[in-house]
């Protein structure tokens, strides 16, 4: 059982402290009467996962049945799976996943269940390739299934393949993929790595369209989810549980599958990343030494690589199956079990260094558009109760922000870089007068559903994902990142963390409060 | 005097068009009452009339009489006649009306000449040398007795040193004489041989083989164009050549003097019974007074040298510091003229008389050179980014110090050209040689001024003009101040500073005010243009236009997509290998390039490569597409212009790129069993081919090519960005960048995705077998 998370204050003799910085690291030196927000270690795993999921799977929660009952010769199932985003990163083989959809299968094949169809829950996100594919599932399941067409990627512009349930009582359209809502059972898999993750979320957003996702997937919604990580006060929630409920009555039945890890992120060769910088071995000072030396000599390109190839030895800490809310209620407990530190009240400025990697990165390129989303999107929005930094505050974020980007996973971001936000910043003016042309663009559709494209709207959700911190903050200052990019992301750039200090007093004032989040591995900040 | 003299007489005036001719006219009309003839070539598309209209009485030699005159287009019609004459034709092509008006003429100016001093050597005999016995001999032919005014040049002299006297050439001493018969029988058999030399099958291959060094392998059609039109300037850059020489071994500066010279010597003996005068002037320069001081006409010898001074691009110039520039304002010319006219012929049969200021009120060369100095260190001229620019300090070498360096120069950056030529780059890259390209044309220019020029300013001769100085006196006080022709009236530090220079800068239409542009730049302004809602239709290239790969990496993808790993890299290696013989065959024929290459498709399954293209799409296509080339085709869509890409690649290569056009025009191979046959249905759309398909295609959809705009890469798709009428060179190779600059077509630089994969080898991910 490892230590929880705490907040340490720096004196004259904390070490520096450790700021992720895309493909690297930095050492940076806090001001004294800093606060710094530690993770706390990670839980102890499940020593069997496999018969815990069976145990999961045979014991359900709510009023569902157990899994074997609702199985049945001749019945059409569909398996879907959360996609390429989760886990952050990918997990060491094999993935939590594959087991569960392989004990499904197993309970399947045993009752006799022959059409038996897997989705990648993807809703606008880029389609997995082949091999993270394999990574998710195995190759066995792989095999099984993807030569005979039974292995599909969710495609929400699928013409034929979308059914409309109906609109919320708040007029939100409930447009899900037809197969998945046509089917006797529905069996959906989570990998529950944030709180946000999973619930009604998992179909009413992974399994939708752009139709139905716009009526959350905006800018108000996002300004009115403080955070959405708390779903007590998540708007995006709330429409999500709205909709999840007209699914249920329209008679999909939907039986949820949620597996929440600890946070143990990093392999043993960067294990100092979740070590407490004054706990640090000679071998830690020796790996962080030499890591940080050889990545300073190492070619973007190859750093980048390597980074992308490191696999987390994330260990399951819980598997919950049955009812979708019961089941998610759950989940919450243990991923707040693992993430949740208390944090006394809000700073000045509030400090962060961000990874090399997000959801919408993995095996590609973090371009600017996913800096702000990291930052503003998810570091800002890991709070429950208040933010970590105060209304007008300044958000110091570390990144080299690179003006870079994959283009076969990001093309629309590109002209999204290049054409909107060289004429505003705004997520309200950004969403009335591009969105739509973005969406329906033909050839962002042909992209998304041909290749391995994040459909064309994607940058913009990317966008409105930080519209809440950017209503909330006096200013965001970036550390050591490309000039030309932070600019035109609308942020200011700085060279280093003092000098970032330096400019945030002019927003904020003389001798802030400053608050450091140190993370990954993810915390959620409890404050009060 | 003068006016009264030529009160109520006709008079004749070739050359009108011409920098002298136009001064002339414009005097006889303001100053004189007398009725005026036009001779004028017509043009190719203009009548006599026409051309008269346009290229006379609309200069701005005439803005002060429009302004003084009550009615100028009455003026105008009631005392210029105009009619069709040619000087380079026996009998001057007169048809009726012309004969009887020249009949009736009192006097014949006959400014006509081909003043540049390289025309090739056949154009100056004809005009030049045959041009005023031509005239003499049609008076002749109508029996006009008129006075025939022939303007010559102070340079028939030759290059000599000191007194050149204002006599015949027949009574000059040391000058050359050569039996002008012969010269033109020469010039004329020298242009048939040379001709024929032109069009022997080395020489042809040799036009050829330099076309395609300049455009590449654009087409058979394109390049024989390119190629007669070099056989064409050939046979020109040798009779200029051959004129250059000739003269020199007679003692000339040039073609002009030489060819000025024996015409003068041809009128003498051919004149019969029409009284004649020559008028020599020596260099003419703009107007010091008349019409408006600074009047000048075309961009004439001086000029073009002044400027590349002033813009920085000659370091040095040859002279003699000591040695005497002979200019004369053209006005002092043109009043000259007129006062022979008026005075009439000389009863003692031919006379001459020299205009310049030579051996009254020299302008030493050193003089005239601190003078333009110190005017553009003042008044400096101002480079692209708006710096002034510093002009240099001349150190008056001798000419073959100075041709010898420039000499050197234009090697040195030819050699540069060549290499950068056959290297493979594009984009930024390839503009380096375009700029070079623009360094070696201000050298040679340099070059060609030294050559043409250098003998002006290192003339030691001093023109007599006691002739025209007894003319001179002999006006009335009235006539003098009318017209001016006294050399010792040029207060040189004026007309340099305060006439001459303003005037050759205003026209040559430089920068002459500092600081950054305003307003949007040439890249943007071209961006507008390409982007214009009244453009219609946008077509693309694909290879390097919007995705930097070609049939050779498509070809090693597909082909190695399933197989074992070790097989597909000793695979591509093998095709790589093979690149520079295959890079050869498309630099000559782009079409037989696909045709043999496509080959390699012979027996291919057609299903599953259909299938894996979609593969090489997301895998290899994309990656190395460029993100604004293809948000360009979209932009245009926007617009509601249609789209079309042309390309050789193979149809299911390209299928997935549909979406993006609305038509697509490429590539297929036939089809049996299931398997490729490696030959194309029909031709590859390459070259000349491209044009034609856009042709058909902008008339199939009722669309004007001129309003269209076309996107390619390369030297090989002239034909295609020539047809349109808004042509955009994208990432252009050397040759294209270099042609797009001359043309001033619009330059697009499209890159790949900063940061995306760069694939080593064109080989697609590993498949994992079950």
């Amino acid at each position: 059982m490892g230590r929880p998370g705490f907040v340490l204050e720096v004196d004259r003799s904390t070490p520096p402290t450790l700021f992720h910085h895309g493909e690297g690291f930095r050492l940076e030196k806090l001001p004294v009467g800093a606060r710094v927000v530690y993770p706390a270690e990670p839980l102890d795993a499940i020593a069997d996962p496999d018969e815990a999921i069976r145990q999961a799977l045979h014991n359900p929660l709510g009023d569902s049945q157990p899994l074997p009952s609702l199985l049945r010769g001749g019945m059409k199932l569909t398996i879907a799976f959360d996609d390429v985003s989760l886990p952050l990163p990918p997990m060491k083989r094999p993935d939590v996943r594959q087991r569960v959809v392989e004990a499904v299968l197993e309970m399947a094949a045993g009752a006799g269940v022959d059409d038996v169809v897997l989705i990648a829950a993807l809703a606008l996100h880029r389609r997995m390739t082949e091999s993270e594919l394999r990574q998710a599932l195995g190759d066995r399941v792989y095999d099984a299934f993807e030569p005979h067409g039974m292995l599909l990627q969710h495609d929400a512009e699928d013409p034929d393949g979308m059914l409309h349930l109906g609109v919320t009582d708040q007029g939100e359209d409930v447009e899900i993929n037809k197969r998945a809502a046509t089917s006797d059972l529905l069996v959906y898999v989570n990998v529950n790595l944030v709180a946000m993750d999973g619930g009604h979320k998992s179909v009413a957003t992974g399994l939708a369209s752009y139709r139905s996702l716009r009526h959350h997937h905006n800018v108000q919604t996002m300004q009115q989810s403080r955070s959405f990580m708390d779903q007590h006060r998540s708007e995006l929630h709330s429409s999500n549980w709205r909709m999840g409920r007209l699914i249920a009555a329209s008679g999909v039945n939907v039986f949820q599958i949620e597996t929440t890890l600890n946070n143990n992120t990093f392999p043993p060769a960067f294990d100092f990343l979740q070590k407490r910088e004054w706990e640090w071995s000679f071998r830690d000072r020796a790996a962080f030494t030499a890591s940080s030396k050889a990545l300073q000599r190492t070619p973007p390109r190859i750093a980048r690589q390597i980074f992308q190839g490191q696999r987390a030895p994330y260990g399951l800490t819980s598997v919950q199956a049955g009812e979708v809310e019961a089941v998610h209620a759950q989940t919450t407990e243990h991923v707040y079990e693992q993430q949740l530190v208390s944090v006394a009240g809000q700073a000045d400025i509030l400090t962060m260094g961000l990874p090399y990697i997000c959801p919408y990165n993995v095996n590609s390129i973090m371009n600017p558009i996913l800096v702000m989303c990291l930052g503003l999107g998810y570091f800002f929005n890991l709070y429950r109760g208040k933010p970590l930094v105060r209304a007008g505050g300044v958000l110091i974020m570390s990144h080299p922000t690179p003006w870079e980007f994959h283009p076969v996973h990001h093309p629309s971001y590109i002209d999204f870089f290049e054409q909107v936000l060289a004429e505003t910043t705004d997520p309200a003016e950004i969403e009335a007068k591009y969105e739509e042309s973005f969406a329906t663009d033909p050839w962002y559709i042909h992209l998304y559903r041909t290749t391995h494209a994040y459909h064309g709207v994607h940058p913009f959700y990317m966008w409105y994902w930080g519209a809440h911190a950017l209503q909330h903050l006096g200013g965001v200052i970036v550390v050591g990142g490309d000039t030309r990019s932070v600019r035109r992301l609308g942020f200011k750039p700085a060279t280093t963390l003092r000098d970032a200090l330096e400019m945030a007093e002019d927003v904020v004032g003389r001798d802030p409060s400053v608050t450091h989040l140190h993370s990954p591995p993810i915390l959620l900040a409890d404050v009060t | 005097m003068i006016r009264e003299a030529l009160a109520g007489r006709r008079i004749a005036v070739t050359g009108s068009t011409g920098f002298l001719g136009t001064a002339v006219v414009e005097r006889l009309l303001r100053e004189t009452d007398a009725e005026i003839v036009l001779l004028v070539r017509p043009g190719r598309r203009a009548t006599a009339a026409d051309r008269a209209r346009r290229e006379i009485f609309r200069n701005d030699c005439f803005a002060r009489l429009r302004s003084e005159a009550d009615d100028f287009e009455a003026l105008v019609a009631s005392r210029v006649r105009v009619i069709a004459g040619d000087v380079a034709v026996d009998g001057l092509g007169l048809d009726d009306e012309g004969r009887a008006l020249l009949t009736g003429c009192s006097t014949v100016i006959h400014s006509a000449a081909s003043v540049s001093f390289d025309s090739p050597l056949d154009a100056a005999v004809e005009v030049n040398l045959l041009g005023p016995t031509r005239v003499a001999q049609a008076m002749a032919d109508v029996g006009a007795t008129a006075h025939l005014v022939a303007v010559s040049t102070a340079y028939v002299a030759g290059s000599r040193r000191g007194r050149a006297p204002e006599a015949l050439l027949p009574d000059t001493p040391f000058s050359t004489e050569v039996e002008w018969r012969a010269e033109v029988d020469a010039a004329r058999r020298a242009r048939a041989d040379i001709d024929a030399d032109s069009r022997r099958p080395g020489r042809l291959t040799r036009f050829m083989k330099e076309a395609r060094a300049e455009l590449g392998a654009a087409g058979t059609p394109l390049l024989a164009t390119r190629a007669e039109r070099r056989r064409e300037q050939w046979v020109v850059d040798e009779m200029v050549e051959l004129g250059r020489a000739r003269a020199g071994a007679l003692g000339w500066p040039d073609a002009y003097a030489y060819t000025k010279a024996l015409g003068e010597r041809a009128l003498i003996e051919t004149h019969g019974d029409v009284p004649i005068t020559f008028v020599r002037p020596s260099i003419i320069e703009s107007s010091l007074a008349e019409p408006v001081p600074g009047w000048i006409r075309g961009f004439r010898m001086a000029e073009p040298v002044i400027i590349s001074y002033a813009r920085g691009l000659l370091k040095e110039f040859p002279g003699l510091p000591e040695g005497v520039v002979d200019v004369i304002p053209v006005d002092h010319v043109v009043a000259a003229i007129i006062a022979v006219a008026a005075a009439g012929p000389s009863p003692d049969g031919p006379s001459v008389y020299q205009v310049a200021s030579g051996s009254r009120n020299p302008l030493r060369y050193r003089v005239l050179v601190d003078l333009v100095r110190a005017y553009f260190k003042a008044n400096p001229l101002y480079d692209a980014d708006g710096q002034p620019i510093v002009v240099p300090q001349w150190s008056f070498p001798g000419r073959g110090k100075v041709q010898g360096q420039l000499e050197r120069t234009v090697r040195a950056l030819k050699a540069a050209e060549k290499v950068m030529a056959a290297l493979p780059v594009r984009g930024k890259k390839a503009e380096t040689s375009s700029g070079i390209e623009s360094k070696r044309e201000d050298a040679e220019r340099a070059l060609s001024y030294v050559r043409l020029y250098g003998a002006y300013s290192e003339t030691e001769a001093l023109f007599d003009d006691t002739r025209l100085r007894a003319l001179w006196d002999r006006l009335p006080a009235g006539d003098q101040g009318s017209f001016n022709f006294d050399a010792n009236s040029i207060d040189w530090a004026h007309y340099v500073h305060g006439v001459h220079l303003p005037s050759v800068v205003h026209h040559a239409r430089v920068r002459t005010t500092g600081g950054g542009r305003s307003g949007p730049d040439r890249v943007e302004r071209g961006r507008r243009a390409v982007l214009s809602p009244d453009r219609h239709l946008a077509v693309f290239d694909l290879e390097n236009t919007l995705i930097a790969s070609n049939v050779v990496d498509s070809y090693a993808w597909l082909a190695t997509r399933r197989m074992p790993d070790d097989e597909r890299v000793r695979f591509v290696l093998r095709t790589l290998k093979e690149a520079p013989a295959l890079l050869a065959l498309d630099r000559r024929d782009r079409g037989d390039f696909l045709r043999h290459f496509y080959r390699r498709y012979e027996d291919a399954p057609a299903g599953r490569l259909r299938n894996d293209a979609w593969q090489l799409f997301a895998h290899l296509l994309l990656t190395k597409s460029f993100p604004a080339g293809v948000r360009r085709v979209r932009e245009h869509r926007a617009l509601g212009h249609r789209t079309l890409l042309i390309t050789g690649a193979l149809d299911f290569v390209v299928d997935p790129l549909r979406p993006l056009f609305d038509d697509v025009v490429c590539a297929s191979l036939g089809e049996r069993d299931g398997r490729l046959t490696g030959e194309l249905i029909e031709g590859p759309p390459t070259g000349e081919a491209r044009a034609l398909v856009m042709a058909d295609y902008a008339s199939a959809h009722g669309l004007s090519l001129e309003e269209s705009v076309a996107y390619a890469d390369s030297a090989s798709d002239l034909p295609m960005l020539e047809a349109v009428g808004f042509p955009v060179a994208v990432n252009p190779e050397s040759k294209l960048s270099v042609i797009a600059r001359k043309r001033g077509w619009h330059v697009e630089q499209w890159a790949r995705a900063p940061g995306g994969p760069r694939p080593l080898l064109p080989i697609g991910p590993r498949l994992v077998r079950a």
